[in-house]
């Protein structure tokens, strides 16, 4: 009885373990025609980055994500650095239009200069997604900040400290880098639209630093001369406006000046929220940035829709980051995007 | 000397001279906080580095050179000071190890120029544009480098005071005297000036005018050096994009405002200061008066047009005046 008890339980566990060994000898698994459909229509295809430049923390980020899916998913991948020139890019543009890869990704120096050749690739066949800066033209896809909300987060966060009876003026300085760049319409016009809400705010200086930090400092030092009590400032980039914040800490007004200004959350710019320097970051988040690029591209890559038929915006979400939130989560560095 | 209104309105640094006083009366008078202290250093503190940097451009441009390739130096050898910070070189290294690169960079350009006699301004602007490329591709990877937080050097540069005057504004004012001290009494600068009033008749004296010109441009260069330290220091950072930016043009402006022929052979250090304080009165004003930026490129336009159409109409060129390589 016992040993009949022991041969059952043997047979058993035999059974346990043969029986998925056959069945998994047997078949190899099934095939995900998905998948597959997804690995061939995109290996092969040619994607093209033209950027404002390369080499600052923005595009690097972007382009670091965009190659980094490229090599996973076999399409190649190539960048044309015209180096700021608004000239240069428009040259790169034509001749990209000539070449004729699948998608080009396009960074705008204005929303003018390039809208018409946007146009014209996308009657070529060739899709347009863009980048950050956006052109007049619509196209295919958009990716990246809204500019009007920016604006307005940082009027609002301005508004909180100064309006009446709460900081030491209403005084309110602007610095917007070049006046043609969607960065600055926009944001402008977000800026703008809730401090014209707010009539007791004084905007007693916009200046454009030519995203130039040290003429950003000295239009500060020249401000805080002519209004001691100036209570906030709205920059438009953190890149420039160390600069800004260097000349409030010079005069000693770290604690009555509120500085709000915005970037890609690199965290060259998030440790000078840590250091006092900016008290708020407003963040588009360069690295969620590259992962809906990346999802862009690949849905591009493998949509029948022409080039030009359909379009797309999507305004991602904003990152505050202020003393509280300084963290490798908020703040990326270009080595840990490779 | 006969200082007489006639005769100084006869020179382009004289009628320089009028429009700075005359902007300087004009804002004086409506713009009630123009002539304070407080504005007035602040004034003088944004033209500093770029008249440091004018300063540099001023004795090349006198030995009938130019140096194009100053911000590309600058910009290089001072992120270069900044990633090294960051890696845990000590503070002296770095700054030997930045200077070393200017000299260096310097020394080559000059070598370039004296030895395989291309010409400045090619030989300049080529050598920018292969600096800048060589840094970025070496030496650092974003064009943005912050000043390390902790760094007791740069925050005694940017915010530390002598006297109640800004460091910024005594280094200038050093080198200032320095720069003039030397183009006046010394053989050196004396030579400067040979070389670009008649480069074959200062060779045909026994000027070294090849040794010379790889000393001026390494002098260039570390001057460059020390500019993109002091810009480091007052905004905590630095940003190679100044290359691209319009900085060289700023600097060729104030030294040809203030009446430095880019023919060479003539100037002093008070054609730079001339030129400095002419656009640092209207930029001051402009910002104070928050006038837009499209305008202020209009009004810089205009008043350096206004003073060479000025000069042309009192001082007329003809075959005696005008020189072999005069722009």
């Amino acid at each position: 009885m016992k040993s009949t008890l022991k041969y059952v339980l043997a047979m058993g566990l035999a059974l346990q373990v043969c029986v998925p060994m056959a069945m998994a000898q047997g078949t190899k698994g099934l095939e995900n025609p998905r998948s597959t459909k997804f690995h061939s229509d995109l290996s092969g295809k040619t994607v093209a980055f033209l950027p404002l430049s390369m080499g600052f923390d923005l595009t690097e980020g972007w382009a670091a994500q965009m190659r980094k899916q490229a090599d996973r998913l076999g399409y190649s991948f190539e960048i044309r650095d015209p180096a700021w020139s608004t000239d240069a890019g428009t040259r790169a543009l034509q001749s990209l239009i000539g070449e004729a890869p699948d998608l080009i990704v396009v960074h705008n120096p204005d929303i003018q200069s390039y809208a018409r050749l946007l146009k014209q690739a996308q009657a070529k066949g060739v899709k347009i997604l863009q980048i950050n800066l956006e052109s007049n033209t619509t196209t295919d896809s958009y990716v990246g900040a809204d500019w009007t909300e920016i604006g307005e987060q940082a009027a609002n966060a301005v508004v909180a400290q100064c309006s009446e009876g709460k900081g030491p003026s209403n005084k309110v300085a602007i610095d917007t880098g070049v006046p043609t760049a969607a960065s600055d319409v926009f944001q402008l016009d977000g800026i703008y639209r809730v401090l014209d809400k707010h009539p007791e705010i004084e905007v007693v200086s916009q200046q454009a630093t030519e995203y130039n930090a040290e003429k950003a400092r000295s239009i500060m030092d020249t401000v805080l001369q002519q209004h001691p009590d100036l209570c906030g400032s709205i920059g438009i980039w953190d890149n420039q406006d160390t600069g800004t914040a260097s000349a409030i800490k010079q005069a000693g007004k770290q604690d009555q000046v509120f500085l709000v200004t915005s970037g890609g959350g690199n965290a060259v710019g998030c440790e000078n929220v840590s250091n006092g320097m900016f008290d708020l970051y407003i963040s588009y988040n360069v690295p969620l940035q590259g992962d809906i690029l990346n999802a862009e591209i690949a849905r591009l890559l493998q949509s029948d829709a022409k080039a030009g038929d359909n379009k797309a915006v999507y305004f991602n979400p904003l990152t505050l980051i202020d003393k509280s939130n300084v963290n490798p989560r908020n703040c990326w560095t270009l080595d840990a995007l490779k | 000397m006969n200082w007489s209104l006639g005769k100084m309105l006869k020179t382009q640094e004289g009628v320089v001279l009028a429009l700075t006083a005359g902007t300087l009366v004009l804002f004086a008078i409506f713009l009630p906080s123009f002539l304070t202290a407080g504005n007035l250093i602040s004034l003088v503190r944004s033209m500093s580095i770029l008249g440091l940097l004018s300063l540099a451009m001023a004795m090349v441009v006198i030995s009938r050179g130019v140096d194009i390739s100053v911000i590309a130096t600058m910009v290089v050898s001072v992120s270069w000071v900044l990633v090294l910070q960051r890696n845990g070189v000590p503070l002296g290294a770095t700054l030997l190890f930045g200077g070393l690169l200017a000299a260096l960079v310097g020394a080559l350009i000059g070598a370039v120029i004296a030895y395989g006699e291309i010409p400045p301004i090619f030989a300049t602007l080529a050598a920018g544009s292969v600096v800048y490329g060589a840094g970025r591709t070496w030496l650092f990877k974003l064009e943005m480098q912050n000043v390390p937080p902790d760094s007791s050097f740069f925050t005694a540069i940017g915010n530390g005071q002598i006297f109640g005057i800004p460091v910024i504004i005594v280094v200038f004012a050093g080198f200032c005297v320095l720069v003039h001290l030397f183009l006046t009494r010394t053989r050196l600068g004396w030579a400067l000036y040979a070389m670009g009033n008649n480069p074959a008749a200062a060779r045909n004296s026994g000027f070294a005018i090849r040794p010379l010109t790889v000393g001026l441009y390494t002098a260039s260069s570390l001057i460059a050096f020390v500019a993109g330290l002091l810009i480091a220091a007052s905004t905590n950072s630095i940003n190679a994009r100044l290359y691209n930016s319009t900085m060289i043009y700023d600097i060729l402006l104030i030294v040809v405002l203030g009446g430095i022929g880019l023919n060479g052979g003539h100037g002093r250090v008070r054609n730079v200061l001339l030129g400095a304080a002419l656009v640092g009165i209207l930029l001051n004003g402009m910002t104070i008066l928050n006038v837009n930026f499209t305008t202020q490129n209009l009004v810089k336009g205009v008043v350096l047009l206004s003073a060479i159409v000025i000069d042309a109409i009192l001082n007329p060129r003809d075959e005696q005046t005008s020189q072999q390589g005069d722009l």
